[in-house]
């Protein structure tokens, strides 16, 4: 077998960046000991808008499924989450996963119905389905109905390991649970990158791929599309609804339309996941960073920051439609998650 | 009885509203395959641009939106040359994007310009009056005028399609735009040229929205929520079929908030559910996709 042609996946500096990933893993993870409560916050903001991003990347750079109703599951996720803690009396971190497994459940119908639609009818079609969640979350009266309702002090303040944390480093109750929803913000946009990453380095990753650059060669070539494209709404709707948990979590106060909101959890995922590189999974996280430091620096500015977002959105699409990822990545030949195979001819 | 009857009625006429609404919608998609997620914001644009024209010359609104039509014609037309042309192709991601990108700008550029109070077209006694059908049954002489508009508006539609060569060369883009090139038909003047008889209709629906009820720099993506299902219940590519799938969203609506008021919206979002369900391609579907 000396002279068959081989597949790679490596990259140039694939080894060096997972060494690198596994340090800035450590780093973050000791963080709340030596930072302040104001870093712990931006940090879990990062994260959970980080691990969104990486969902709707996965859906629209990868399986096609450009959808603007996101915010289903984030708003689904939330009120899971106060339902389970609230109604239930469930620890909030067990009720993170539960509402996962909520959001994966109610994707299934959700995606009997906009499946009919492709394209950008899908794109609209999804965020119909969202309103109507929104609506019907309204008439919900135990949770505050229109206007919404809070999350009780004493579940944040008894979620799982808080004396433990209050007791390690000496630390107020508030301050303990920021750093225990901090830990699981990072687990969740840890978690979310290594599945993705893992997802699209599997066999599975492949069928994806090819969807994405041929849907009829695809199918030629013994895909279900169908299935596959399913398989990843509803992977992406857990993802999705065990991120709206956390971030509902950490609010402390949840209504229809903060928790559905399509600008907060549809439009700005999508602005991180283009202006960074759609497509890749080094783009979200370059998207991030550049969508903090735009939000940190110019939110204030209201409406005139939004405006310059959206102008950011279309140029980009126009001149620079790999975003900056691609462009890095395409003249670098720069890769930090290997997942492109390359046929390698014998010497 | 006759409050149902009523119900009924007043859904008919909610209904030509939508199709207003829908119409440019249609329009758009059906020549260019362009779903515009800025349509919604467009007609809340079109409709500041009309309350301007009314304040700044005390105007009418109805002439108003006459002096106002021509503007937005040359606005839809510039628009699509210098934008939206650039956007089309194979890959569906840069026009979706690039008019979501615009909704937000439309938005809180009315936001900064206008503030978020709430306006209203002010169109005198039309506003109250009405006309008696007899039996505890009357029509209000507005919702009667929009729905007679919106018939108006699609007929006018189809006319320009079907008896103009202008029509003919949006219908030829539209069915095969290679060919349509090879036989010397400009695509991106066609297309520009449509998204500017889009904005024509928009300004009539503007007028109408501004007329019959308080509008706001915000509502704009609820009004393409409701001009997307009419086209979707009415089936792609056929302009009476959006004016049935205004109809159902607006007949839909009033039956909804005659049972409860708070299930309105939600009645009318499940309408369109149930036919996407049944009838996925639409009540009457001309387009192939």
């Amino acid at each position: 077998m000396e002279d068959a042609y081989r597949i790679s996946v490596g990259g140039r500096f694939g080894r060096l960046a997972a060494l690198g990933g596994a340090a800035m893993l450590a780093f973050f993870v000791a963080l709340p000991a030596f930072a302040g409560r104001a870093t712990i916050e931006d940090l879990i903001f990062v994260f959970y808008m980080l691990a969104l991003a990486q969902y709707w990347n996965l859906l629209a750079g990868y399986a096609g499924l450009i959808s603007v109703g996101q915010q289903a599951f984030v708003g689904l996720g939330g009120y899971t989450l106060f339902a389970l803690t609230v109604m239930a009396g469930l620890d909030p971190l067990l009720a993170i996963l539960l509402a996962g497994l909520v959001a994966g459940l109610l994707a299934l119908p959700t995606a009997f119905v906009v499946f009919r639609l492709s394209g950008a009818y899908f794109a609209i079609g999804t965020w119909v389905v969202a309103e109507v969640y929104r609506l019907v979350f309204a008439q919900w009266k135990q949770l505050g109905g229109g206007t919404g309702t809070s999350l009780p002090p004493e579940i944040t303040n008894t979620v799982f390991g808080i004396d433990w944390v209050k007791a390690l480093f000496d630390v107020r109750t508030s301050a303990a649970r920021d750093m225990i929803l901090y830990w699981a913000a990072l687990a969740l946009a840890v978690g979310t990158v290594l599945a993705v990453y893992l997802i699209l380095r599997s066999r599975h990753g492949l069928a994806l791929a090819a969807i994405r650059d041929s849907e009829p060669a695809a199918a030629s070539a013994g895909i279900d599309n169908f299935r596959t494209k399913l398989a990843v709404y509803v992977a992406t709707a857990m993802g999705t609804g065990m991120v709206g948990a956390l971030i509902y979590l950490q609010k402390a106060r949840i209504s229809p339309d903060s928790a559905f909101a399509v600008l907060d959890w549809t439009a700005y995922v999508i602005l991180i996941v283009v202006i960074g590189g759609i497509g890749t999974i080094e783009g979200p996280i370059v998207g991030v960073l550049v969508f903090y430091f735009l939000q940190s620096h110019l939110a204030g500015y209201g409406t005139w920051y939004l405006i310059l977002l959206g102008a950011l959105a279309i140029l980009v699409m126009l001149f620079a439609p790999r975003g900056i990822w691609g462009y890095v990545s395409e003249r670098t030949n720069l890769v930090l998650f290997p997942i492109r195979r390359r046929l390698i001819p014998p010497e | 009885m006759t409050a149902w009857l009523d119900t009924l009625l007043q859904g008919i006429m909610l209904g030509g509203l939508y199709a207003l609404f829908a119409a440019g919608l249609s329009l758009i998609f059906g020549i260019m395959r362009l779903v515009n997620l800025a349509h919604g914001d467009l007609i809340v644009l079109a409709a500041f641009v009309v309350l301007v024209v009314t304040t700044a010359l005390g105007l009418d609104p109805f002439l108003a939106a006459l002096l106002a039509a021509p503007l937005l014609f040359a606005f839809g037309y510039a628009l699509q040359h210098l934008l939206l042309n650039r956007t089309l192709g194979r890959d569906i991601l840069p026009p979706l994007l690039v008019t979501f990108g615009l909704s937000i700008i439309v938005q809180n550029g009315l936001l900064q310009g206008f503030s978020a109070d709430s306006r209203r077209l002010g169109a005198g006694a039309l506003e109250t009056q009405s006309i008696s059908l007899g039996g505890g049954l009357a029509l209000g002489v507005m919702p009667l005028l929009t729905l007679a508009s919106a018939v108006a508006g699609i007929l006018a539609l189809n006319l320009l399609f079907y008896r103009t060569s202008l029509g003919r060369a949006f219908r030829a883009t539209s069915d095969d735009p290679e060919t349509a090139q090879l036989m010397g038909i400009d695509n991106r003047r066609i297309f520009a040229l449509a998204m500017g008889v889009a904005m024509t209709v928009v300004t009539v629906a503007a007028l109408y929205l501004g007329m019959r009820a308080n509008f706001d720099p915000t509502i704009g993506p609820a009004r393409l929520i409701y001009a997307f299902e009419a086209v979707i219940i009415g089936g792609l590519g056929s302009l009476w079929g959006t004016l049935a799938g205004g109809i159902v969203i607006g007949l839909a609506q009033t039956i909804g908030a005659r049972i409860d008021p708070e299930w309105q919206i939600l009645a009318g979002h499940l309408a369109f559910l149930v036919v996407l369900v049944l009838r996925p391609r639409g009540l009457f579907p001309r387009a192939v996709d």
